[in-house]
């Protein structure tokens, strides 16, 4: 703040108003506090449904996740948890990386990251889940 | 990254331990933030002490008395010694508050347990300074102008008064009374990192104050400015605004009912 007080002559209305309002947000938030919820729900059933399977053998977690309402709650669990994954850490690196290059280079990394995990955990649940029909 | 270590020349030296009043057996240490921006030395932290007979029972009065007794070179923002001005804000005893209605016993209950049992005074955390305890609050009152903190309407203006209802108006209560020292936005670690975005709490509450008017016509208005990711929700309640205040408001509440409004209104 102090040194671009500095270095520009801008009035201070000029450089609180910026480039504006971006017209989002709200859907961020609410996101956030939606997936918070339902992750409560959705982590308890994914314990159980890995604690069942710990130990076993493979066909016996094939059966298990057949199942449809395990493969839905599987897979539910991991959209919500990696969506409420990739909003928490853009809010922390939004929060504490102010460098732009870096900033944009850490956005891009936590999506990347975000949906590569949510994807392949996303593929092994169906090719589980999905097993005895191939 | 967000700068968690002060630059180079702003590191605190030590600081200049001024004499003690003769005949005072009632002492009170202060130690008391310096900088001057014409000697280009680093900041440093002086001694005071205070003979406590002889001054009143605010933080200000003891700062006024070192100003008249023992050093006039001290600077700092006062007016009018009752809470009401704002002038006077500054970081007591870690704390951000009002010298003039922070008591000196106060303070030495937040000093207890220390080895000096001295109260600490500095500048609001994080702003410009521009000397000793005075720092630059232009941006943060730009912040407050760019809220439009007027009442905003397209009804042709009445021959009298706005009339509200005595319920409309209470819901101005807890509001209205801020006064705009700064404690509360100088407390708040989001605007410590990101202060040329977030608005911060001070300007936030006073955006509710007008959000929630019910003579005020342009609500939708005032939420579009504030939508934004960085000028509103940036706010992650850590409730440093409401622990601050001199006045007893509380910023993070009216924050979140803006963020509620914000979601209503898409739903």
């Amino acid at each position: 703040m102090a040194d671009t007080a500095k270095t520009s002559l801008r009035t201070a209305r000029s450089r609180v108003k910026g480039l504006g309002a971006s017209g989002h947000g709200a859907g961020h938030w609410w996101q956030q506090r939606v997936t918070a919820a339902a992750n409560v729900p959705l982590m308890i059933a994914f314990i159980v449904i890995i604690a069942k399977m710990s130990g076993r053998p493979y066909p016996e977690a094939v059966a298990l996740v057949s199942h449809p309402l395990v493969a839905l709650i599987l897979i539910l669990a991991v959209i919500s948890v990696a969506l409420h994954m990739r909003i928490g850490l853009q809010v922390v690196i939004e929060d504490y990386v102010q460098a732009k290059g870096l900033k944009f280079a850490a956005l891009f990394a936590n999506n990347v990251y975000s949906v590569g995990v949510a994807v392949a955990c996303l593929y092994a649940i169906m090719r589980v889940s999905l097993a005895r029909l191939v | 990254m967000a700068q968690f270590n002060l630059p180079k020349n702003s590191q605190l030296t030590e600081g200049k331990i001024w004499p003690r009043p003769t005949g005072g057996n009632n002492l009170q240490e202060f130690r008391i933030y310096r900088w001057n921006p014409d000697d280009g030395k680093n900041p440093r932290v002086d001694i005071y002490q205070v003979d406590r007979d002889d001054c009143g029972p605010m933080v200000l009065d003891a700062l006024l008395w070192i100003k008249s007794k023992v050093d006039s070179t001290l600077v700092f923002r006062r007016s009018c010694r009752e809470g009401i001005c704002g002038s006077c804000a500054m970081n007591i005893e870690g704390q951000n508050a009002l010298a003039c209605t922070m008591g000196i016993d106060e303070c030495q209950e937040h000093a207890k347990g220390k080895k000096t049992g001295a109260v600490r005074i500095y500048p609001l955390p994080h702003m410009p300074v521009l000397k000793d305890l005075v720092p630059d609050l232009t941006n943060f009152f730009a912040q407050h102008a760019s809220v439009e903190p007027w009442l905003q309407t397209e009804t042709p203006a009445p021959e009298g008064e706005w009339k509200q209802t005595p319920e409309d108006r209470a819901q101005l209560d807890g509001l209205y009374e801020c006064i705009l020292c700064a404690c509360c936005t100088t407390s708040c670690p989001s605007y410590w990192w990101n202060g040329d975005r977030f608005l911060g709490p001070a300007a936030l509450l006073q955006a509710y104050r007008w959000l929630i008017d019910s003579r005020d016509e342009n609500t939708g208005e005032r939420l579009d400015a504030l939508h934004d990711p960085f000028r509103l929700y940036r706010c992650h309640t850590i409730m440093n605004c409401a622990n601050a205040c001199p006045k007893g408001l509380n910023p993070a509440k009216a924050i979140a009912e803006i963020k509620k409004m914000m979601v209503t209104r898409e739903v």
